[in-house]
């Protein structure tokens, strides 16, 4: 129905700005890890794998990107065990109400992501809210420390920031499921529980596993939160980037790390798509 | 091991005359809006019951109710002398087989028909052997292993069958199952489904608006209009002797003759003949294939009119003519098929087959 | 359709609970914001004491502020304008073209809605620098419009599955070329998502931080200008703000929500199309 020159016009436009602003700067990236910083500061085009070795060789990287990966991982599961349940009640249990819930909990997600971490900055440091709380209601005698400046306060924030988007895809998946399935196991002799168990959950999965990549890979590359909370014990991978970027001052090293996230969190997304194809049952 | 045919009959061996279902006063009302009233049926062991409607009658409600997904406002359900309204829909021994079928996606065709059985918790070998007994009744054995996507409508409707069959429960639910699929195979799918439940023995009370089918299928049908049971008889009771108006003309077609009775004769246009009803207003339904064509008179008490061929349709095996009166009365007359009828005729009929019945009133 | 309520309440009245529980999470900073905006005392302390409108007054008299939030919006609608203008073809192009790269194609453009910021953003900063263009307000407007691209994509896309396509086959058989079905047929029958589309972009845009670290040039945007504040400590202006900002947010997402109501769309959005992909 539409003339080739009708599919050229809206292909070719878009196709080369992404090319140019996309593809071209993710392929820079994947040079510049190769290149490396004069002693003068600027950049040596010439091919080396010495930022690469240097990645695996100090031990503070790998560590500090182990840190990053096991900080994801526990948001991705607190993300997971606050949504799921939410996403659950407002499918099957909201009824009239589902709705104004659904806006309610879409608002925190486009607010401001500053705003909010800057928020619970304020809640949780030693003259903070919760710690004058504490204190006022006679809990606690001494600010609690651990609250602020370590990788608990980012994983708080993180989990904050990121539920609604672990919420997002399990509700609609659990949007997707026919209700006469729920009737049809219920007329086969299985109650809610079970009902849920054999079907309702087997058929969400897509929608977990998509959730639960966003706030996994979302997490791991966040450098806002450890910045602002984290401390120095709560320092992520991209802390390191920035500041090889910045202060640092060695792109090459920076690009290098850079690239093994975008290969690692590309890696993520395939499986988990994999893993999605596999549990969808359309 | 028994099979289910062997369970069932040693079960109603036990029960007695005892109705298996017995609905009382059972009403309905979406917010305002009445969906069913008072409505009072019961249904036998081994029957095969369908309930008649159009759409927005009610049935599907009724159904819903009997299931255990809706609850009725008032009124209440027993089963077998037990309220089985007070129970959860998990706990029924009613089973369902829904329109779309509702057949797991996740699961393969073995795993949806075990899995009521699993899920209380039976053997794995008794679990194996009446699935399989299950799905070599439907006709699915070799589908077995198939997932719910990669099978024809037809052929998920067998395995919603099975499903529900298995569970060996008493009275089974079938909601317009037949209605998504083509003209031919709905009507092979017809047949089996009565030679099954004959074969399994089980109560079956199955939901269509598609009155045909209702015909062919059942033992007695239960019409359903507005919320209200019209009549509830015998595939042919119903045809021969409709109650209402509505009765006759949602069944089959037929002439709706409105008249008067005075003094033991009844009358309508020119029409006239021999009733044993009081005077005043009368309706009668007088089917169209018991309108014959013929020469010249032959019994007495017949009631003859003249009348000219207005229109002629062709319905394969006979055709339906409809005839202009001289008296000014239009009537449908179904005969053998023949080309080209004009012309002037003869209308005869017997005064048996006008057929009185009531009003329908319009409901809200 | 609900479980049927027996059912419902014997064995999940935990549901509700859980529900509150993570609303009171997702809410508790914004609300605690909000409240100590007015606190005489500052930031921290319990409870919120001296209620004061000081912290606001300052803030609009703050210039450096104003100016950044002009640059956020010059940025937000320059940046709503590059990705529809390569967004709405984008996702036209998805839905009726195929060819040889399609789906590296589709793949690129959703990228940077998963991708962690910081990457985006670095991979542009060098392109900027081998391309020797000075970073600027400039280079952020290109940062946000080709990573808002997907948002675009996505939104006109899912609007295009709901679209009624018979529409545009009546339009050319009544003697209309592509052009004019395009304006006078595609174009009104993907307004809401459109506007949909051009909401969430520009608030996303308001509120960039990750990829615009990278490109600033002399200008402050808007959340850069607040980050520069909070390294330097914490001050209840910011309090202030950042409470108009949510105010501003919650106005615009709730118009967004409205507006995909409007079109009869069930709300889930940007993970459709990342889903089936």
């Amino acid at each position: 129905m539409f003339s080739r020159a009708y599919k050229a016009a809206v292909t070719l436009p878009p196709l080369l700005w992404v090319m140019a602003f996309l593809l071209v700067p993710y392929a820079l990236l994947f040079c510049y890890s190769f290149w490396s910083v004069s002693s003068s500061q600027t950049i040596v085009h010439s091919w080396t794998l010495e930022n690469y070795r240097e990645l695996f060789r100090v031990n503070v990287y790998l560590q500090t990107l182990f840190r990053s990966m096991w900080i994801a991982a526990r948001v991705m599961i607190f993300s997971l065990l606050l949504g799921y349940p939410l996403a659950y009640y407002l499918s099957f249990y909201a009824g009239a109400r589902k709705d104004l819930l659904y806006q309610l909990v879409i608002i925190p997600l486009w607010v401001s992501y500053l705003v909010r971490a800057y928020a619970w900055k304020t809640i949780l440091g030693s003259d903070g809210v919760l710690n004058t709380l504490l204190q006022y209601v006679h809990l606690t005698k001494h600010p609690l420390e651990f609250l602020l400046y370590s990788p608990f306060a980012v994983v708080l924030t993180l989990t904050h920031i990121y539920t609604p988007f672990a919420f997002l895809p399990i509700y609609a998946s659990l949007e997707h499921i026919p209700r006469n399935l729920v009737e049809a196991s219920h007329d086969l002799g299985a109650s809610p529980p079970q009902t849920f168990w054999r079907v309702i959950f087997p058929l969400s999965i897509p929608g977990v596993l998509a959730g639960a990549t966003f706030a996994f890979v979302l997490s791991f590359g966040d450098f806002l939160a450890p910045l602002l909370l984290g401390g120095p014990s709560g320092i992520m991978i991209s802390n390191i980037v920035v500041s090889l970027f910045g202060a640092a001052y060695n792109w090459p090293l920076g690009a290098a790390i850079s690239f093994c996230m975008l290969l690692l969190v590309l890696a993520l997304l395939l499986l988990s798509e994999k893993l999605e194809k596999r549990w969808s049952f359309r | 091991m028994t099979t289910i045919t062997e369970a069932v009959v040693a079960r109603s061996s036990e029960s007695g005359v005892r109705p298996l279902l017995d609905i009382r006063n059972v009403a309905k009302s979406f917010g305002k809006n009445p969906v069913l009233r008072d409505i009072s049926l019961q249904i036998a062991e081994g029957e095969f019951l369908t309930i008649l409607g159009e759409s927005g009658s009610g049935k599907t409600t009724l159904l819903r109710i009997i299931a255990g997904f809706e609850s009725a406002d008032s009124g209440e359900i027993l089963m077998e002398g037990e309220r089985l309204d007070l129970l959860l829909p998990y706990r029924r021994r009613v089973n369902t087989v829904f329109q779309q079928y509702a057949l797991f996606p996740h699961l393969s065709v073995e795993d949806n028909v075990a899995y009521g059985l699993r899920v209380a918790k039976l053997p794995k070998s008794e679990i194996a052997a009446r699935v399989s007994e299950s799905l070599a009744m439907v006709k699915m054995s070799t589908f077995a292993g198939a997932k719910p996507a990669n099978i024809s409508g037809g052929q998920q409707q067998r395995v919603a069958l099975a499903r529900a069959l298995v569970n060996r429960p008493r009275l089974l639910l079938l909601d317009e199952p037949l209605s998504a699929l083509d003209a031919n195979l709905r009507r092979q799918m017809q047949v089996e489904l009565k030679s099954l439940q004959r074969e399994v023995g089980i109560s079956f009370v199955f939901v269509t608006h598609d009155q045909e089918e209702a015909m062919v299928m059942s033992d007695r049908i239960a019409l359903l209009r507005k919320g209200e049971l019209e009549q509830v008889a015998s595939p042919r009771e119903i045809y021969g002797r409709p109650a209402t108006a509505y009765t006759a003309q949602f069944i089959g077609h037929t002439n709706l003759l409105r008249g008067e009775v005075r003094a033991g004769i009844a009358r309508c246009h020119s029409l006239s003949w021999k009733i044993g009803l009081p005077d005043g207003p009368a309706l009668f339904s007088l089917r169209p294939e018991n309108i014959r064509l013929v020469g010249s008179a032959t019994e007495a008490s017949f009631v003859r009119v003249r009348g000219t061929i207005e229109r002629q349709a062709f319905h394969g095996a006979t055709d339906l003519l409809q005839i202009v009166c001289d008296d000014g009365l239009t009537l449908s007359v179904r005969t053998a098929t023949r080309e080209n009828r004009q012309g002037e005729v003869l209308l005869e009929f017997a005064p048996a087959d006008a057929v009185p019945v009531r009003e329908s009133p319009d409901r809200g | 359709m609900e479980l049927p309520m027996r059912a419902a309440r014997s064995n999940s009245r935990w549901l509700p609970w859980h529900a509150m529980v993570v609303f009171g999470f997702l809410y508790l900073p914004i609300v605690t914001l909000i409240v100590y905006s007015f606190n005489g005392a500052g930031v921290g302390g319990f409870p919120p004491r001296n209620l004061t409108l000081d912290w606001y007054r300052m803030l609009f008299a703050d210039d450096t502020i104003w100016e950044s939030v002009l640059n956020s919006l010059v940025v937000a609608l320059a940046a709503m304008a590059i990705s529809l203008s390569f967004g709405i073809p984008a996702a036209l192009a998805l839905d009726r073209a195929n060819f040889p790269g399609k789906t590296l194609f589709r793949r690129l453009v959703l990228l940077p809605l998963i991708l962690p910021g910081i990457i985006t953003g670095l991979s542009l900063l060098m392109l900027f620098r081998e391309a020797d263009m000075k970073l600027s307000l400039l280079t952020i407007v290109l940062g946000h419009g080709t990573a808002l691209i997907s948002v675009a994509t996505t939104e006109v896309f899912a609007g295009l599955q709901k679209m009624d396509r018979t529409q545009e086959e009546a339009s050319l058989d009544l003697g209309a070329n592509y052009w004019q079905t395009f304006w006078r047929i595609t174009i009104p029958n993907l307004r809401l998502s459109i506007i949909g589309a051009a909401l969430l972009i520009f608030t996303l845009s308001m509120d960039e931080i990750a990829v615009s670290f990278f490109l600033i040039g002399r200008d402050n945007t808007l959340p850069l200008e607040i980050w520069g504040r909070l390294r330097r400590g914490i001050t209840p202006e910011i309090n202030a703000i950042s409470s108009i900002i949510f105010v501003f947010s919650l106005i615009a997402i709730v118009g967004w929500y409205r507006l995909r109501m409007v079109s009869e769309a069930a709300p889930e959005v940007v993970t459709e199309l990342v889903e089936t992909a």
